[in-house]
């Protein structure tokens, strides 16, 4: 069967001149469709991949004036990132859980399990947050109380300012525990 | 008229080549090919089942992470059978994923990887791991809760791979979090990225099984040796061979109709998968779950030890596809059949043993919570006030019965209360629940004396009832 194995004999047919020429023109071919291949490709792959260089928005998100919050309480509270593209319609939507420590003192953490990013559900009564996907339990600190979550929960940053509460950033934090 | 048809016939024949074209369809192939070849066959069939209903469903598709949902309503409810093409492109899907499993597992049974087929296997290989990536990448487009989910925890995942794993992880959401980008990109990655690549791996796959021809069903004591097997091949050819088409196809075809019929009978009866909810991320009540294709692998992660899990999770699909990739490199020569590879037989019914098993603990999940879990009834507590009574309440209100059965209410997460007090003293309980341990979360800072109190009083009752001969005499009187 090796008979149909590419053969380059043929490109040694013909005078020494004819063969350099051949080659030459093969190398010219060759470098031409790499080069037209780069002018296209480059930009393709540029424009495919941008969405890694975007930087996190800046932008300080308000998640509401201090007095909505209960002292002791932890709720959620939505929160729409204001960078989204126009289309994202619901999707720029998203929820972390607030908890008002003291009269000054906010925490926010992020709603993504620190396991692998499943919303976790405060549960009132017991003082912790459960995940729904593997199991994974946290006390109201955010620390981890059981299962495979390898970190406590993500904290946003918080200020008050102008009698709101404010966190940023709005991203999904990403657990790089190997 | 007979005579013109034949006239056109010849005439475009002769000018397109249709007939040269349809030529590796005779290709003499050995005739014992028989039932146990149409898996092959059956997966391409699969495959452009998906290619066709695809086509079709985006027609009306719009990959917008906030119109996506809207229009799979429209598919579902409204559109004249919309619902019977989701539910073709669901079945076909779940079709494809089983008849490529059980094509590796007879290629790999009856040894057709080795020499000179190693590379048909590996582009096999190849189309393996191409479909679970259209498997998963088509859940997303099902743009519901689930799916946006999904996509997250996809991310996350992606996140654990050491160096470039942020990296992946944004790649894969689009950006920062979830958003305009998601969708359309995973649309790009399923519609066009993945089943191009997948047209070139499955032409190519194709050309191997021409060049090489369809591999003879093995015989035990006639070891493939590099040397000799081509002569002999061609010797079997020449002596035993057959023209595929229709000799051997036929079967293909009768087991291809059977598929199409069924994948056909579950879209029209049973319907596509339900929507979930619509795919807001700040709903926070969500419980993704993978389609049953990767529901095996949802169970590992549950139930991996947490210290060894970033390399299960990384390494282990890693390694498993490179041994795949390279199994025929390692083994291409030797006996072929099944009967004189012992382990060969092994691994297979080991991997269908533990993804089957690992598929039953998907659908369970006993290790989540169980939200939905209902305060007790009056019967299953026996009391209506007092301590027990107080203590089953809080047994609901703080969550214990999320994660503990009694008599078979509430969650499975921690262990089956239902006895407990036949196993555990009053302080015992009260440390336990103080202090948690064993995988539960401590109660003690949540918890006031008398609440604990109020719970040990309700776990203490619950015990095995007495059988009559456990009674006494008394009692029985």
């Amino acid at each position: 069967m090796n008979e149909n194995i590419a053969d380059h004999s043929s490109l040694d047919v013909g005078t020494p001149e004819e063969i350099s020429r051949r080659r030459f023109l093969e190398k010219l071919s060759i470098g031409l469709a790499g080069f037209c291949a780069a002018v296209v490709g480059i930009p393709l792959v540029g424009f495919i991949i941008a969405p890694l260089f975007r930087k996190p928005p800046a932008k300080w998100v308000t998640l509401g004036k201090v007095d909505e919050f209960q002292i002791g309480k932890t709720v959620s509270v939505p929160v729409v990132d204001s960078s989204s593209l126009p289309w994202a319609g619901i999707t720029a939507k998203s929820a972390v859980w607030l908890r008002r420590e003291n009269d000054s003192s906010f925490v926010v953490f992020s709603a993504n399990c620190t396991h692998l990013g499943c919303p976790v559900r405060w549960m009132d009564g017991a003082d912790l947050f459960m995940c729904p996907c593997h199991g994974g339990v946290y006390y109201k600190d955010g620390s981890v109380a059981a299962g495979p979550p390898p970190r406590p929960l993500v904290r946003y940053q918080v200020r008050v300012e102008n009698g709101e509460v404010k966190m940023n950033p709005v991203v999904v934090p990403i657990s790089t525990t190997l | 008229m007979k005579q013109l048809f034949r006239t056109v016939w010849l005439w475009l024949d002769d000018r397109i080549g249709i007939s040269v074209l349809l030529k590796p369809m005779k290709h003499i192939a050995p005739q014992d090919a028989k039932w146990w070849y149409v898996f092959g066959t059956a997966t391409l069939i699969a495959f452009i089942v998906q290619v066709a209903s695809g086509v079709a469903l985006a027609f009306s598709f719009i990959p917008s992470s906030s119109q996506a949902y809207e229009t799979l309503v429209f598919i579902t409810n409204d559109a004249p059978f919309g619902s019977f093409l989701r539910g073709l492109h669901y079945y076909g899907a779940s079709a494809m994923v089983l008849m490529v499993g059980a094509h590796m597992a007879q290629t790999f049974l009856f040894g057709s990887y080795k020499f000179p087929r190693e590379m048909t296997w590996t582009t096999g290989v190849c189309l393996l791991g191409f479909t679970l990536a259209m498997g998963f990448t088509g859940q997303l487009l099902r743009w519901d809760q689930t799916a946006a989910w999904s996509v997250v925890v996809a991310a996350e995942q992606a996140g654990r791979v050491p160096l470039i794993g942020e990296w992946l992880a944004h790649f894969i959401l689009g950006g920062n979090t979830i958003g305009g980008a998601t969708l359309s990109r995973f649309f790009a990655i399923h519609v066009f990225v993945l089943p191009g690549i997948m047209f070139g791996f499955i032409g190519l796959h194709l050309w191997l099984v021409l060049r090489h021809g369809i591999s003879e069903p093995p015989t035990a004591g006639k070891p493939v040796n590099p040397e000799t097997y081509r002569k002999e091949y061609d010797e079997l050819l020449k002596k035993s061979g057959r023209p595929f088409w229709p000799d051997l196809a036929w079967r293909d075809v009768i087991v291809c109709t059977a598929l199409i019929l069924t994948i056909a009978l579950l879209a029209h009866f049973i319907g596509p998968p339900a929507l979930d909810k619509p795919p807001d991320p700040s709903v926070l009540d969500a419980d993704p779950r993978p389609d049953w294709y990767l529901l095996w692998y949802f169970a590992l992660l549950a139930l991996i030890p947490v210290s060894i899990e970033g390399y299960v999770m990384i390494l282990m699909p890693v390694l498993l596809g490179l041994l795949l990739l390279i199994i025929p490199v390692l083994n291409h020569k030797g006996e072929r059949a099944a009967s004189r590879r012992p382990w060969a037989i092994a691994v297979v019914c080991l991997s269908v043993i533990m993804i089957g098993a690992l598929w039953v603990q998907g659908q369970q999940s006993p290790w989540s919570p169980n939200f939905q879990a209902l305060p007790l009834s009056e019967k299953v507590v026996g009391a209506t006030s007092g301590p027990v009574f107080q203590g089953a309440q809080l047994f609901h209100d703080k969550a214990c019965l999320n994660c503990h059965l009694i008599q078979g209410y509430g969650g499975r997460r921690g262990p089956d209360l239902t006895h407990i007090a036949d196993k555990l003293t009053h302080d015992n309980m009260v440390i336990r629940i103080v202090n948690g341990g064993n995988n539960m979360p401590a109660f003690g800072s949540s918890l006031k004396p008398q609440e604990v109190e109020a719970l040990v009083a309700f776990l203490q009752s619950r015990k095995r009832p007495l059988r009559p001969q456990d009674q006494s005499p008394m009692a029985q009187n």
